[in-house]
């Protein structure tokens, strides 16, 4: 694809674990992320989910290189971040930014709102000191902060303001590509819409490429054109978001789909639920074959024996091989 | 009579930086057997009304300023301390939102589920863990005998708020109090915890309070359903009506903000403004300075709850006036 912005090639990061002191030994592997490939378009929101462990942050921080590859490439406008010197890295990071989940504790409370957002500009000599206050009471106005504020610190915002603040300190540098991790988990309902109107703004105002990670698929579904359902390191299921979500085909999404409790009681008392069985397996010992297969409700033999390649089915990608029988 | 009635409960924080109302006039009353479900955003003093009942309100900065809530005929809020531990921990019990915290991390669970019996009940310790084991069973952890004698660390989220649930039901109490249960766990593990809450509720045929700021969860799980905002009730009706013909505007903005009711794409319905600040008295409705139908008389009279229709109390002047 011609207009492909980042690119994730079979990307892996493991975490070794050690056991013992003096006579330190690897012990085994954290397969956090175990081979992820993925295309992202200039322009498009991706949506990223699955439960907690399975690897959705670790691949956010995998791409802004916050943890190391440890094999694949991640490709951001054409250059292998994987492989560039810590200089280079500073300098192709500036049109990659991330949002994290808690702006309680994302921002500096030592730092006034002008500190927080001037910083990247001072860093990578974006402009003269002289038009910083001038560069940051534009990226205030635009995440909808009054620019008289740009004294005050961060405790005397709501959480739904710090956040804004922690999007304009993205957007300062005017990135490329945005990762978002789990941006509205830790706001109400209210301000949780108040955000998402934001960035759906932002998206389409700016031209802006985001990977938004959550696991509320009903917030997903909101905002992305496609969607990555991951499990134990792998994605699982991709495809257009309304598709995916709407009609899943993977029986991990169906699950995830079922889940989810609707605000309306007719369709919550009368629709019968998937309840999947434990939690999700360890990734320091995954399952044989399909990472799934305990838990899956539609198990075979044969889904014990290797991990399913995503196929096309149905205007999505699945990675199971019962797919279209079930 | 209700189970539990709960008249005029006031609860205010005394701190340096004022007086915060977070709990201001709040009554309601609860049958033997109803899920009642109490929603609201942070700070609306859903859990603090809970507390209140409870007695785990710090005092100070906590004062409970007024009210009474009777269940069976005593007065939790007046009692005698002895009075109130037989029947707080054994006929009311309580779960909270996060298992990671509220187990004690230095206590096998088996200690920790039989100590509400060895308290309340005249039972020998090794009848207690025969029961406590059965406790495990009923709430779903294979290999009960084995597991009993493990520590909390040893258990994934979602098992420890299943050993949480064990030891809230072991006195088989007739009230369950559950802040946000299941608010720190993946969706997946919510739909088990609350197939879970389901089940033993009829087994047990218990009343459960249920407070949670999803309306998701609310609308699968509760009879009645009671909207606070800022320390005060808005709304109280049974769950299918709330969804179907709320009448308060704030239950309105409250649902037409949930993604998953929009059509994709489409922007979403935002409620303007924060929450008030409780440590400041607020004249008229607390939610006119963010509601769209504010008008001047809004800001003037203090709104109380009255019947709209047959169940249906809700707190909105111009609603009561009939004009929307």
């Amino acid at each position: 694809m011609a207009d492909t912005i980042l690119e994730l090639n079979d990307v892996k990061t493991h975490f070794p674990i050690y056991k013992g002191f003096i006579l330190r030994k690897k012990a085994g592997t954290v397969r956090a992320v175990d081979g992820v490939s993925l295309k992202i378009r200039k322009g498009e929101v991706v949506g990223l989910v699955g439960e907690s462990g399975c690897g959705k942050s670790t691949l956010a921080r995998t791409i802004l290189q916050l943890v190391p590859t440890t094999a694949g490439a991640v490709i951001l406008g054409g250059r292998n971040l994987s492989s560039l010197s810590a200089r280079e890295l500073a300098e192709a990071r500036k049109g990659l930014q991330m949002v994290f989940q808690d702006p309680y504790a994302s921002l500096n409370p030592r730092m006034t709102v002008f500190d927080t957002l001037a910083e990247p500009l001072r860093v990578h000599g974006v402009c003269p000191a002289a038009e910083a206050p001038g560069r940051v009471a534009s990226l205030m106005e635009k995440v909808g902060l009054a620019p008289r504020f740009m004294q005050k610190y961060p405790h005397e915002f709501s959480g739904g303001q710090r956040q804004r603040i922690a999007i304009a300190r993205a957007l300062a540098l005017s990135p490329a590509v945005i990762i978002a991790d789990e941006p509205v988990s830790a706001l109400d309902v209210s301000i949780q819409a108040q955000i998402l109107n934001l960035l759906a703004e932002l998206v389409r105002e700016m031209g802006l490429t985001l990977v938004f990670i959550a696991h509320d698929l009903s917030v997903v579904k909101h905002i992305s054109d496609r969607v990555a359902v991951m499990y134990l390191g792998k994605i699982v299921e991709l495809g257009d978001a309304s598709t995916v979500i709407e009609r899943p085909q993977h029986p991990y999404t169906r699950a995830l789909v079922s889940a989810i409790p609707t605000p309306n009681p007719d369709i919550e008392r009368s629709r019968r639920r998937i309840v999947l069985p434990g939690d999700p397996p360890s990734p320091i010992h995954p399952p044989a074959g399909c990472t799934f297969h305990p838990r899956c409700p539609y198990v075979q033999e044969r889904c014990k024996l290797a991990f399913p390649p995503l196929v096309h089915h149905d205007g999505r990608e699945v990675a199971c091989i019962r797919v279209g029988e079930i | 009579m209700p189970l539990l009635s709960v008249k005029d409960l006031r609860t205010w924080f005394h701190t340096r930086n004022g007086t915060y109302r977070a709990v201001d006039g709040v009554s309601f009353n609860l049958e033997a057997g109803e899920t009642l479900g109490i929603v609201g955003e942070s700070g609306s003093g859903k859990s603090v009304t809970c507390y209140s009942i409870m007695g785990l309100v710090p005092q100070p900065p906590g004062r409970i300023e007024s009210g009474t809530a009777v269940f069976d005929g005593v007065d939790l809020l007046r009692c005698t301390p002895k009075e109130a531990r037989q029947i707080r921990g054994k006929r009311i019990a309580m779960i909270f939102q996060d298992p990671m915290t509220s187990l004690n991390p230095y206590l096998r669970i088996s200690d920790q589920l039989i100590e509400p019996l060895l308290i309340h009940n005249e039972i020998s310790r090794k009848q207690a863990l025969t029961r406590a084991m059965e406790m495990l069973d009923a709430v779903g952890i294979n290999d009960a005998s084995k597991r009993i004698h493990y520590f909390p660390h040893e258990f994934s989220g979602g098992m420890r708020q299943r050993v949480m649930i064990a030891m809230a039901l072991i006195t088989q109490p007739e009230l369950l109090i559950a802040d946000e249960p299941t608010t720190a766990l993946d969706v997946t593990v919510q739909a088990q915890i609350l197939e879970l809450i389901k089940r033993l509720q009829k087994e047990f045929n218990m009343a459960v309070i249920f407070i949670t700021h999803d309306l998701g969860v609310v609308s699968g799980l509760c009879d009645r359903v009671q909207v606070m905002y800022a320390g005060r009730i808005v709304e109280t009706t049974d769950t299918r009506t709330l969804f179907h013909k709320p009448r308060h505007p704030y239950t309105r903005a409250l649902q037409q903000s949930i993604p998953s009711l929009q059509p994709k794409g489409a922007r979403l319905f935002t409620i303007p403004g924060m929450p008030p600040d409780l440590s400041k008295p607020i004249s008229g409705c607390a939610f006119a300075p963010r509601c769209s139908f504010a008008r001047p008389k809004c800001m003037e009279r203090d709104p109380q709850l009255s019947e709209c229709a047959v169940g249906h109390m809700q707190a909105c002047i111009r609603v009561q006036d009939g004009e929307i």
